[in-house]
């Protein structure tokens, strides 16, 4: 069915252009510097600062490149088509400010093939500004991917608000919980906080207990209009708020190891759903360790910065609980084949179609998807919602 | 293992094997790099908005200046841990710089006011934590450069070694 409204129309405007060539075929600059030095020139043709920018499209990675840039955006798109990959970030981002996602997007290229040959340049495809940061910066260390990152968040937790190694274990524990009522889970077995904490201890202060799963998995998700969704086979789930937001690419540029960019998405996502974290009925919050939804606890609103420890210790993410969180036992106990985030959204979908079986939290409407890329870099909340919340 | 060459093994015609992945260098990083050769910890500092760089960069993340405003700075060479990780299972990093043995990968606070990752030698595992005062220490790469690790510093715990970044 073709869609016959033009919702992006006059919707957006390009506001600034840079563009630097050379009748000599060659350029001075080359990588990042002409990728930043295209940007700010365009930037300055709008009259706009970087520091007005909250949106990024890169194709080869919109992580990178923000990174490199220093800002925070909420929209970012790494979509890659080839030549004609501008004008897709292009429609992209139209469709973003339309939507009211963000409010500047910069997209930027630049190759010197030529000059890289006569200059002799080593060339990495992959980064524009040379080898890889994580490379010159993080490998030497030989830090435990993805381990180390998130032992490292810990470590600072539990410097700066005292959190212990029982209390995030009491986030496996309950999450076990969920995946005992859960016949497709890898593991169903009650767990005990001493089982944790007497598992082999990894990256300190992470125990082999406190880590996801390593399982196959796969998953699909369909999204339609809201017209077209009402006269299909099961009851619509509706996305009511979604958000993004990501702050670093490696863990060694993360501004503040105790606070993710889920600050920005969570409270983005609600704002547009129009709901406060008290009207979650369901949690689905990634946890690819326990510190990693320890931290969402709290930057998404459910309890205070620093005491995502003690609100989790009393046990009330597991069933019966006031905060039902990864009710099909998580990426700790379900299944975690890498990218956990498929698993967000369909166990999300499931609760409140209320096909949730043994694990069925009673009267579930309004579940939160929030998902974590990379190493705490990339937060992405999705409310979704049954029709009564609409 | 502070201190010890990066050059224990041989291959072929006596080309020395690196004990570590040892970091390329950057479009915006060639004068750090060299000054390690010298055991000299730099750090990119913005004239502009007056704040450290890290990691280097064609311009100033923080404030946009570019070129001019930006030059090199020795930093002091002392810092604090702001968090810190034992990896007890050297196995699974697939690295050969610690025999085997747990190593501490850390992020360290310089008083120039950047962050770096980096490996606390010098003292047992047990003995780092986060808040740690810290000073660099070098490790020779097989081309010369020097990787910067560090140590307890001075008056806290065991010596520091030969290195410093006092210079
Ligand atoms: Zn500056």
């Amino acid at each position: 069915m073709p869609r016959v409204d033009r919702t992006l129309r006059g919707a957006s405007a390009v506001v600034g252009i840079a563009d630097d060539v050379s009748p000599t075929g060659e350029l001075d600059r080359t990588g990042r510097a002409l990728e930043v030095a295209m940007i700010l020139e365009a930037l300055d043709d709008a009259g706009l600062s970087l520091s007005d920018v909250d949106g990024v499209c890169h194709a080869e990675s919109s992580m990178g490149l923000a990174e490199y840039l220093g800002i925070h955006p909420r929209f970012t798109d790494s979509t890659m088509t080839g030549g004609s990959s501008f004008e897709v970030h292009l429609e992209h981002a139209a469709a973003a400010i339309a939507a009211g996602v963000c409010d500047v997007v910069v997209s930027v290229y630049a190759s010197t093939p030529r000059s890289d040959r006569t200059q002799k340049r080593p060339v990495t495809r992959r980064f524009p500004g040379g080898p890889n940061p994580m490379a010159e910066w993080e490998w030497p260390y030989g830090m435990r991917m993805p381990m180390g990152p998130y032992a490292l968040a810990a470590s600072r937790h539990m410097h700066q608000y005292g959190t212990t190694s029982a209390q995030l274990a009491q986030i496996a524990v309950s999450t076990r919980e969920w995946a005992v009522r859960n016949p497709r889970a890898r593991y169903q077995t009650p767990l005990t906080i001493d089982d944790v904490l007497a598992s082999p201890m990894q990256s300190s202060p992470l125990h082999l207990l406190d880590c996801c799963l390593v399982t196959d998995g796969a998953g699909a998700f369909v999204l339609a209009s809201a017209g077209r969704a009402r006269s299909l086979r099961k009851p619509p789930v509706y996305v009511l708020g979604a958000a993004t937001c990501h702050d670093h690419m490696m863990i060694s540029q993360m501004p503040d190891l105790t606070v993710t960019p889920g600050t920005v998405s969570g409270a983005n996502a609600m704002a547009m759903a129009g709901i406060s974290p008290a009207e979650v009925d369901v949690l689905m919050g990634y946890d690819s360790f326990t510190i990693t939804a320890l931290l969402h606890l709290e930057d998404l609103g459910f309890c205070p910065k620093g005491e995502g420890g003690p609100f989790a210790a009393d046990g009330k993410l597991g069933p019966g609980g006031s905060l039902p969180m990864n009710t099909n036992g998580g990426g700790l106990s379900f299944t975690h084949p890498g990218m956990y985030g498929m698993f967000l959204i369909t166990e999300a979908v499931r609760q409140l179609r209320g096909e949730g079986e043994a694990r069925q939290v009673p009267g579930a409407q309004m579940a939160v998807a929030h998902g974590s890329g990379m190493v705490l870099s990339c937060m992405s909340t999705a409310v979704l919602g049954t029709e009564a919340t609409l | 293992m502070a201190g010890t060459r990066g050059t224990d093994g041989t291959r072929g015609n006596d080309k020395p094997v690196p004990t570590r992945m040892e970091p390329p260098v950057g479009a915006d990083s060639a004068p750090f790099w060299a000054a390690t050769r010298e055991s000299v910890l730099l750090v990119q500092w913005c004239t502009d908005c007056d704040r450290g760089i890290f990691y280097p960069r064609s311009f100033c993340p923080m404030c946009g200046s570019s070129g001019s405003g930006l030059e090199w700075r020795t930093a002091s060479g002392r810092g604090t841990v702001y968090a810190a990780t034992t990896e007890n299972n050297p196995a699974a990093t697939g690295v050969t710089f610690s025999n085997g043995e747990p190593y501490v990968v850390a992020l360290v606070d310089l008083e120039e006011g950047v962050r770096m990752m980096t490996n606390v030698v010098g003292c047992p595992t047990d003995d780092v934590h986060v808040g740690m005062a810290v000073e660099v220490t070098w490790e020779p790469l097989t081309d010369g450069r020097q990787l910067p690790l560090f140590t307890p510093a001075s008056g806290q715990g065991p010596a520091a070694g030969p290195a410093g970044g006092s210079k």
